[in-house]
C-alpha cells in the first residue's frame, strides 16, 4: 500500500508538472488543461505546471469579488469550491496523502536521518485560521480604491509558490531576479524554515498551515470513501498511532478515524496486525461525533439499509 | 431510534457530490473556468514573491 501511495505521489507530481517545453516555448504552460484545478498544492506559476492551483484561484476570485460586483458580475469561485467539494465528496482528504506534490516534498525531507519530534496537537487549528484569515477574510476585506484585493496566502505564506514558481523563474528570467526584494526573501526564509521543520516533524505544513488540507479535511466524514475502526479487533499495540504521519489517535478514542486531520495515507490499514482498520466506499453511517465508527450495530445497519 | 439517527447521514455523500456538481455547473455558467485559466496562464507575481 505504501509503495503504491509513493508511486501515486510521484505520478501526480510528474503529471501536474509535465510541461517540459518551457525553456523553448515560454516560461509557462498556456494550454486547455489549465482550466482544471488539481486538489493539491502545486503552484500554477511553476514553469512546468499544467493545472491550476485551487487555492490561488479561489483567493483570486475573492480578491476581485468587490470589483466584479461593482461591474455587475458575481463570481465568488463556485467553480473552484465545486471542484474541491467534488474531490472531497469522493475521497475526503486523500489527495493530501496521495497526490499533493508539496506533501511529497515534506515526506522526502522527513527521510533525512535526523531526530524526529511530534507536533503539538493544538497546531491543528492552524489550517482553519489560515483558511479563514489569509484565504477568505483578508482577500475579501482589504482592497484598493478600485476594489482589487490581494491573494494574501499566495503572497505572504505559500511555500509551494516559492519552491515551484519563484526559484525556477528567478533562475530563468533576469528581469524577475532584478525585481526580487524583501518579499521574496521573506518567502524564501519561510520555505527554508518549513523544509527544515519537515526534516524533523512529519508534514508540519499540512498539519499546521495548509488551508487546502483544511477544506478537504471537512469532507472526511462526508465522503463516499470511509475508514472504519473495529474496536473489537484492536490489540492496543498503538501501531496505527505510531505510524500515522498526522498523529491521528483513534485507537484510544481521542480522534475519530475519519478525523479532518487524517490524510488517508492508509498506513494504519497496512500496519494494524489485527486488521481492525478497514476501508469502505459508501455512505457514512453515524454522526460526526468524537467517537470512532466502532460497533457492530452500525455494520448491521449499513447492510440493512444498503 | 438508531435508524432515525442514521438515515439522514446515509445520503450525505450523494448530497455533497450533487452539490459539488451544481457548484461546478454554476461556475461554468458564470464563466469562472475561463477566469481560472486566465489567472493560471500568466506568471503570478505574488505567488513567486515578486509583487
Amino acid at each position: 500500500m505504501e509503495r503504491l501511495r509513493r508511486y501515486s505521489q510521484y505520478f501526480f507530481a510528474i503529471v501536474a508538472n509535465s510541461y517540459w517545453m518551457f525553456p523553448w516555448k515560454g516560461p509557462i504552460y498556456r494550454g486547455v488543461i489549465k482550466h482544471v484545478c488539481l486538489p493539491g498544492l502545486n503552484c500554477y506559476s511553476c514553469p512546468a505546471a499544467v493545472t491550476a492551483c485551487p487555492l490561488g484561484a479561489l483567493q483570486n476570485f475573492l480578491a476581485t469579488l468587490r470589483y466584479n460586483m461593482s461591474a455587475g458580475c458575481f463570481r465568488p469561485g463556485f467553480y473552484v469550491i465545486g471542484a474541491l467539494a467534488l474531490a472531497g465528496s469522493f475521497v475526503g482528504r486523500m489527495p493530501c496523502g496521495w497526490l499533493c506534490p508539496f506533501g511529497l516534498v515534506q515526506e522526502m525531507m522527513l527521510r533525512l536521518p535526523l531526530p524526529k519530534f511530534r507536533l503539538w496537537r493544538g497546531f491543528r487549528i492552524g489550517p482553519y485560521l489560515f483558511l479563514g484569515l489569509f484565504v477568505i477574510i483578508l482577500p475579501l476585506a482589504v482592497s484598493d480604491a478600485a476594489g482589487f484585493g490581494i491573494t494574501w496566502f499566495c503572497k505572504f505564506v505559500c511555500p509551494a509558490g516559492t519552491l515551484e514558481g519563484g526559484i525556477p523563474l528567478l533562475l530563468m528570467e533576469q528581469g524577475l531576479r532584478r525585481a526580487a526584494g524583501l518579499l521574496f526573501l521573506h518567502k524564501l526564509v519561510l520555505l527554508v524554515l518549513i523544509l527544515l521543520l519537515s526534516a524533523v516533524i512529519s508534514r508540519p505544513f499540512c498539519r499546521a498551515v495548509c488551508p487546502l488540507g483544511a477544506i478537504l479535511g471537512m469532507f472526511n466524514r462526508l465522503s463516499w470513501f470511509q475508514l472504519r475502526f473495529h474496536k473489537d479487533r484492536c490489540l492496543d499495540c498503538k501501531a496505527c498511532n505510531t505510524i500515522c504521519p498526522t498523529d491521528v489517535s483513534f485507537f484510544d478514542g481521542a480522534d475519530d478515524i475519519n478525523s479532518p486531520a487524517c490524510i488517508r495515507c492508509m498506513r494504519c490499514v497496512a500496519a494494524c496486525p489485527g486488521g481492525s482498520v478497514t476501508i469502505e466506499f459508501g455512505p457514512a453511517l453515524e454522526p460526526a461525533t468524537g467517537e470512532s465508527r466502532t460497533d457492530e450495530k452500525n455494520c448491521t445497519c449499513h447492510t440493512q439499509q444498503g | 431510534m438508531q435508524n432515525e439517527r442514521i438515515r439522514p447521514l446515509k445520503y450525505l455523500p450523494a448530497i455533497t457530490t450533487a452539490a459539488a456538481l451544481m457548484l461546478i455547473a454554476a461556475g461554468l455558467w458564470a464563466g469562472e473556468a475561463r477566469d481560472v485559466w486566465q489567472k493560471a496562464v500568466s506568471i503570478c507575481l505574488s505567488c513567486i514573491g515578486i509583487g
